[in-house]
Order: structure tokens, then C-alpha cells, then sequence
């Protein structure tokens, strides 16, 4: 870190420099008649499952090749922009819902309304609300599904057993902000202190814990998709006024901030840990690790804690508790393909990302057990296979088929809104503000509408 | 990169003023060119990563600036919106807080080792030792004391339980972050800074300790009338660039804390980035930019100023 003084002028380059040396890894090339298409996807777990589509997709279009790059998420976002600016941005690439009303804005990607029609794909094929979520304010849409994710309960199995606590209990649960129903006493059964006694048992030290019976990943920041969303929308609570495309949160709603005071009751009651432990190793190596017997978490990450099993740990999975509303609610996020508004290949584009949208592709990725497809025949194969590999991810599943899901809230903003949650929601999980506060947090964040 | 900042290495013995010989004057011409075709490369270097773009920095920070679309001038909006940012000034004191800790410590921690190892020791496989850590990547450094200091699993919560300690969220506690993050930092950077100040020692006469001694001077006191005075230059120098170092902090945070918890860690490098990277407003984050420079350039000829780096008390 030790820099002599010039470097103190770094600062302003920092953005410049950065800038400057964008992405050469993406970019087109065609000659003698071949078209060489690149296409960016962050998720290293799925890429052989791409990579076979690819290769498929060459065999039936020889004058193409697909050049398939995998970049971490963080690289990713900003080799991507950087790439924009220079114009060295992949033809196709995997997009994020939280990304690409940016993009939208910028028109640095392709609607595809024209060569849907012209080509007559049916968006009516993806689990619903899927290919809706890629329509932009404007009306246009800018992507086609490619996959899905929704969020339920990971649990050892060997910790349950313990407990006396059966799967059919853990399919059952039931939640509630008041007093958090069979949820928190299920919770409260399987948190230990270092003496052996349990959290519903007299005498139990709730600062001497062993294992918690429910971890927390983080705060949550605005968004709580593995957090505190699921409780809060089944309690009745809406993110924004309109989905997608709402202009006004209601992070000032009492159901809101009785989910969040009630989360974090957890906390104070010793049943999970304080936010300070969520800084260091990970929510899954803490699950593994016997430190905690439940977590809640999304779909991506059924093949690393699947993967984790050992003598300690026998990973499973439970639906989410059902809430006040009667029903489980689960985030429903979707990825898709989009075109980069500068390609030379557009046609050959749209040919690429209208196979990684069909059957064909989808059946593939299925195939390879790691997400889940976008379309619904496709989920299948894919729960077959985990089924295969000994994993049952009905737990995962069964929010698609009952319709119990709610739309990842898709805004402008997405950034400045999760600098200002943050530190809010932080600040009230760690202790430090009320519920309430979150009501000021609410107003700079719908400032930022006007 | 040149380095603005030089010391004079006094060297006793030697003589005192440079003399110059009268036949050398013709051939300074000649001296001038071939100067300038060596320094050509660097110039240039100089020139494209450092002068333009502090030239464009500097005009960026004057624009609304997304990246995706081109610069549009905004006059002095930015700085006025800086002044009136409770976040940069927090991330400004955050980082303060963090150099004050970081140079404190690292300060004193170096002066005694170096101070140890000209005194006590010549062991050589020690002095490699002590650089040891600064020859760790800072990212990983900061992911194996991420990992160490975990509240529920790392080792030296484990060790902090042995002697009846309760567990302390080292990297989670908003009052604790930023001195863990520091010491974290004099860690790695202890040993190589120790090793520039052990440079200075060497500079200093082994007689004056001999004649001390003789004296009746015992060690304490000749670090503090002989060691510390004599020290000064160096250490003049070694602080000013500890100090710019110290304030670069950014890569700690951004594998670690990214900013948390609820932004107690935030410091201004990360602001700035959090501005510029993830949401685009590449305007703003120039203007903070330039703003720390001016800061960094007054701390900087405020240090020298106060040190006095340019003398030396053995002439």
C-alpha cells in the first residue's frame, strides 16, 4: 500500500484508468463467412451446462461459432459497463434483473420485440411471469427467460433428528409477526447453549449459544431476498407500489416493520446469531459447521451445501413457513439473455439467444441438475436429476407449481437505493436504531423517484 | 513514478559540498540530451497514466458523468453537492480514524523494531522474517484475518475464549471495525517499515552511542538524545509515505466489510468507488477525488513542513 506521492493524483484517475483498460476479451470477429458470436455468463457452476448448448448450437449453425466467457459477479458488472463505453461489450450476455433497467435507460441493449414476432417465439412457454419481468418500462422487452430461482428453508437433518423434530413438521411450519407461530418455536427447539439446554427449555443461556436454530446471511440491505422478504410479503407487505416499475417503496409500512422487529426478536432472544457474526465465514460453512441448524436461502445454492454433506451434516431442505396470509411467499428472480446494442452480428445474436430460450437448451441446463429452467418441462428433468444425485428440491419447487411467488421489485435506482438500505437495515438488525427508523430511510429512497 | 520526497542519506566522511570540475562544463549540453532520452520513457508513462487523466479527472468533475452516455458540463454542482454530503465527510472522518490508528501504531511498532534489530540483533534470517507479511498479497491478508477474527469460528475468538474473554466482533461491531482493519494493516505493513527506518539507523555514527556509553548514557536515554533526533529525516520521509499509503485504504474494506456495518467502515476510497462503479455517477466520484487530493497534498506540506525533512542534525 506504501505509494509515493504522485500516486496521491490516482484518485481522480482511479474512474479513468479503470475505464480505460475495459474488456478486450469480448468483441466480435468474422471472416471467411463464419461469425464468431462471444457470450458472458458469471456463474462458473453452470457454465458446462452452456457450454454443451453451445456446442449444440454450432453443430446446426456451422457459419457461427459461440465464444463462452465466465467472469466472477463483481468483474462481471464492471467489465460489462466498461465494455459499453469502449464498444468491446459480448454480443450476448446472461443479464440480472437488478442490472438491467440501467441498461434500459443507457439503450445499451437490444429490445427483441420485432424479432419475436418475426420469428413468432412464444413467450406463453416459461414459468409464469417469467417473460414479463424482462419488459421494460418503455414496453419493450429486452431479454428471454433463461432460468428461475425462489428461496427456502436449508436445514441438517442430523440437528432436526436431535431435536425430535420431523421433515413433516419442518413442511408445516407455520409463521406469524406476533408471537412467530410454530416458526419460532421449531427455531427455538433447535437452538442449543454450551450446556445442553434448549431454547425453549428453562434455563437456557442465551449468551452462550452452540447452535443457532435459524442464521442470518446479512441485514438484507433493501431487498431481503433470502433475509426477511419471504415473511414480510406473506404478512401482507408489498416493496413498491407496482411491480415492475414502481415508483414508491413502503419500507414505512407497519407489516414491514413488524416483520423486520420480529426478525430480529430472533436475535435478542439468542435463537439467532447478531448481525457482527454474519462478518467472516460464510452462512453455509456456518451450516455445515453445526453452528446453526437452519438457514434460509435460494436455489442457487442447492449444489454447494448438497456438496457439503458429512458426518455432521445431512443438508435438506423445507418449504418457507406459511404466513398471517395463509400461503408461502417466495421471491421468484429470473436471469435472461440479452443482446448488446452495439453487435456487429445481430442476427446471429438473436439466433443464439433464441436457442439458449428454447426446450432444447433449457433441457440441457435441466440435464446438468445446477438452476432451475425457465421452462416448466425443463424443471422437471432438472428435479429428476437432483433427485438422482440424492437431492429433493420439492422444497424449492412446490412455491412455482401452488403460484406462491412474488416478482423480484424491478425499479430504476436499484444501486443508490441499496446504499441507503444498507446502512438502514443494518443499523436496526445490529441494534443501533428502531423499526421505525426505517420510515426515514424510506423517504431519501422515494427522493430519489421525484 | 518520481519521487518528490528525497532524502539526503548523510554519510559521514564523505566530503561535505560536491565540487565540480571545470572541464566538465562543455559537456553539459550533451549531459541535457542524453538526460532526456533516458527520462523520454518515463516521461511518457507519466504523461498518459498520470497528467492526462488528472487533466480529464479534473474536467470530469465538473460534468454529469454515467459512463454510458458522454460528459455533460454541470459547472460546480458536484462540489456543491460534496460540501453538503453527510456520507463524505463521514467516509473523510472514517478514513482518519483508520490513519491515526494505522500510523500511530505502525509508527511506533516499526521505530522499536528497527531499534531492536540495529541495537540487539544482526541476524539477518530475523530482518527476512519481519518482512515476511509484507510479502502477502493484501487481499489475502485480509481474508485469512477476515476469516481468524470470525466471530463464531475464527481462532482468535477461540483464543480470546481461553483467557475469559467473550467473543468480539472484530470486522461486525460498527466501534470495532476500523481498528481491526488498521491493525490488521500495521501487520502487514510493520516489518517493511521497519526495515526503512533500520536503513536510517545504519546512517547513524556507532561512535556517538560508544562516546555515549562512555558517558554513562544508558540505552534509553541515547534512543531518546541520540536515536529519535538523528532518526528525523528518515522517519520524516518514511511517514509521509506511510501516511499517503495509509489514506489509499480501499482493497481491506472491499474483500472484507464491503463499507459494513451500516457504513462504519465505509472509508472515502470505497465511497468513491461505490459512486463511480456501482452507480455510475463518475462525475461526482471525480470531484471527490480532486477534492482529495487537496487534502492529501495539505497533510502532505503540512508533515514536511513540520518535520523539517529537509535537514539533517548530523551536518
Amino acid at each position: 500500500m506504501i505509494k509515493k506521492l504522485p500516486a496521491a493524483a490516482g484518485v481522480a484517475l482511479l474512474s479513468l484508468a479503470l475505464a480505460a483498460c475495459g474488456g478486450s476479451s469480448g468483441g466480435t470477429a468474422s471472416s471467411g463467412g463464419k461469425t464468431t458470436l462471444s457470450y458472458w455468463l458469471w456463474d462458473a457452476n453452470q457454465q458446462p451446462a452452456y457450454q454443451q448448448c453451445a456446442t449444440d448450437f454450432q453443430k446446426a449453425n456451422p457459419n457461427i461459432s459461440v465464444k463462452i466467457t465466465q467472469l466472477g459477479w463483481d468483474d462481471y458488472w464492471t467489465k460489462l459497463t466498461t465494455g459499453f463505453v469502449s464498444g468491446s461489450a459480448p454480443d450476448v450476455f446472461t443479464n440480472h434483473l437488478a442490472k438491467y433497467p440501467e441498461f434500459v435507460t443507457k439503450r445499451t441493449i437490444l429490445p427483441i420485440d420485432d424479432l419475436v414476432k418475426q420469428d413468432k417465439v412464444d413467450t406463453g412457454i416459461y414459468a409464469e411471469g417469467l417473460a414479463d419481468l424482462w419488459v421494460g418500462a418503455d414496453g419493450k422487452r429486452y431479454g428471454l427467460p433463461k432460468d428461475w430461482d425462489t428461496i427456502a428453508v436449508f436445514y441438517n437433518k442430523k440437528l432436526t433428528e436431535k431435536a425430535g423434530i420431523t421433515d413433516a413438521q419442518l413442511k408445516e411450519m407455520a409463521w406469524n409477526p406476533t408471537d412467530g407461530g410454530t416458526y419460532e418455536k421449531i427455531i427455538a427447539k433447535l437452538t442449543v447453549d454450551k450446556n445442553g439446554k434448549r431454547g425453549d427449555e428453562p434455563g437456557f443461556d442465551k449468551s452462550k449459544v452452540e447452535t443457532y436454530g435459524l442464521w442470518l446471511e446479512s441485514s438484507g440491505n433493501g431487498l431481503g431476498q433470502t433475509q426477511w422478504s419471504m415473511y414480510a410479503v406473506s404478512n401482507g407487505w408489498k416493496f413498491t407500489d407496482k411491480n415492475p416499475w414502481g415508483s414508491r417503496y413502503n419500507y414505512d409500512d407497519p407489516k414491514f416493520q413488524e416483520t423486520i422487529t420480529w426478525w430480529k426478536s430472533l436475535i435478542d432472544k439468542g435463537y439467532m446469531p447478531p448481525l457482527k457474526a454474519t462478518e467472516g465465514v460464510a452462512w453455509n460453512d456456518m451450516l455445515s459447521a453445526g453452528k446453526a441448524a437452519m438457514a434460509t436461502n435460494g436455489s442457487w445454492m442447492i449444489g454447494s451445501v448438497a456438496g457439503a454433506k458429512s458426518d455432521k451434516f445431512e443438508p435438506a431442505f423445507a418449504p418457507l413457513p406459511t404466513g398471517p396470509s395463509g400461503t408461502r411467499m417466495s421471491m421468484f428472480n429470473g436471469l435472461a439473455d440479452s443482446i448488446y446494442a452495439g453487435t456487429k452480428n445481430k442476427d446471429a445474436a438473436w439466433k443464439w439467444v433464441k436457442y439458449l430460450a428454447s426446450p432444447a437448451c433449457q433441457n440441457v441446463v435441466g440435464q446438468h441438475a445446477v438452476v432451475f429452467p425457465a421452462i416448466p418441462a425443463a424443471v422437471e428433468v432438472a428435479q429428476k436429476k437432483f433427485g438422482e444425485k440424492g437431492v429433493d428440491v420439492e422444497a424449492f419447487t412446490v412455491n412455482v407449481k401452488d403460484k406462491t411467488t412474488f416478482l423480484f421489485p424491478i425499479t430504476d435506482h436499484a444501486a443508490q437505493i441499496e446504499s441507503i438500505m444498507k446502512p438502514a437495515m443494518d443499523a436496526v438488525i445490529g441494534g443501533t436504531a428502531p423499526a421505525s427508523s426505517l420510515s426515514k430511510a424510506n423517504e431519501q429512497v422515494n427522493a430519489l423517484f421525484k | 513514478m518520481a519521487d518528490t520526497v528525497s532524502v539526503p542519506t548523510p554519510r559521514p566522511g564523505a566530503p561535505a559540498g560536491r565540487r565540480r570540475s571545470p572541464q566538465a562544463r562543455p559537456h553539459v549540453r550533451r549531459d541535457h540530451r542524453a538526460a532526456l532520452f533516458f527520462i523520454l520513457p518515463a516521461l511518457l508513462g507519466f504523461g498518459v497514466f498520470y497528467l492526462w487523466p488528472t487533466i480529464r479527472g479534473v474536467y470530469l468533475s465538473f460534468t454529469d458523468y454515467s459512463l454510458l452516455t458522454p460528459p455533460a458540463w454541470s459547472g460546480v454542482a458536484n462540489y456543491t453537492k460534496l460540501i453538503g454530503d453527510a456520507s463524505f465527510w463521514r467516509s473523510l472522518a472514517v478514513t482518519l480514524e483508520y490513519v491515526v490508528i494505522n500510523i500511530g501504531v505502525q509508527t511506533i511498532v516499526a521505530i522499536a523494531l528497527a531499534v531492536l534489530m540495529h541495537r540487539l540483533t544482526r541476524s539477518s534470517f530475523l530482518r527476512g522474517v519481519l518482512l515476511l507479511p509484507y510479502l502477502v498479497a493484501n487481499v489475502v491478508v485480509a481474508l485469512v484475518w477476515y476469516w481468524m477474527a470470525d466471530y463464531t469460528l475464527g481462532v482468535v475468538n477461540q483464543f480470546l475464549g481461553w483467557i475469559g474473554f467473550g467473543p468480539l466482533g472484530f470486522f461486525g461491531e460498527e466501534h470495532l471495525v476500523i481498528p481491526t482493519i488498521a491493525l490488521v494493516n500495521v501487520w502487514r505493513h510493520m516489518g517493511y517499515t521497519a526495515l526503512l527506518i533500520f536503513a536510517g539507523l545504519q546512517a547513524i555514527p556507532r561512535s556517538l552511542y560508544e562516546a555515549a556509553a562512555v558517558d554513562g548514557s544508558t540505552e534509553w536515554r541515547s534512543f531518546w538524545r541520540i536515536t529519535l533526533p538523528l532518526l528525523r529525516p528518515v522517519l520524516a520521509m518514511v511517514l509521509v509515505i506511510t501516511v499517503i499509503g495509509s489514506f489509499q485504504i480501499f482493497d481491506t474494506v472491499a474483500v472484507t466489510t464491503q463499507g459494513g456495518p451500516a457504513d462504519a467502515s465505509k472509508v472515502v476510497y470505497y465511497y468513491i468507488f461505490e459512486k463511480a462503479f456501482s452507480q455510475f455517477d463518475f462525475g461526482y466520484a471525480s470531484a471527490m477525488g480532486v477534492a482529495l487530493i487537496v487534502i492529501l497534498a495539505g497533510v502532505s506540506l503540512f508533515q514536511l513542513r513540520l518535520l523539517r525533512a529537509g535537514e539533517s542534525d548530523l551536518s
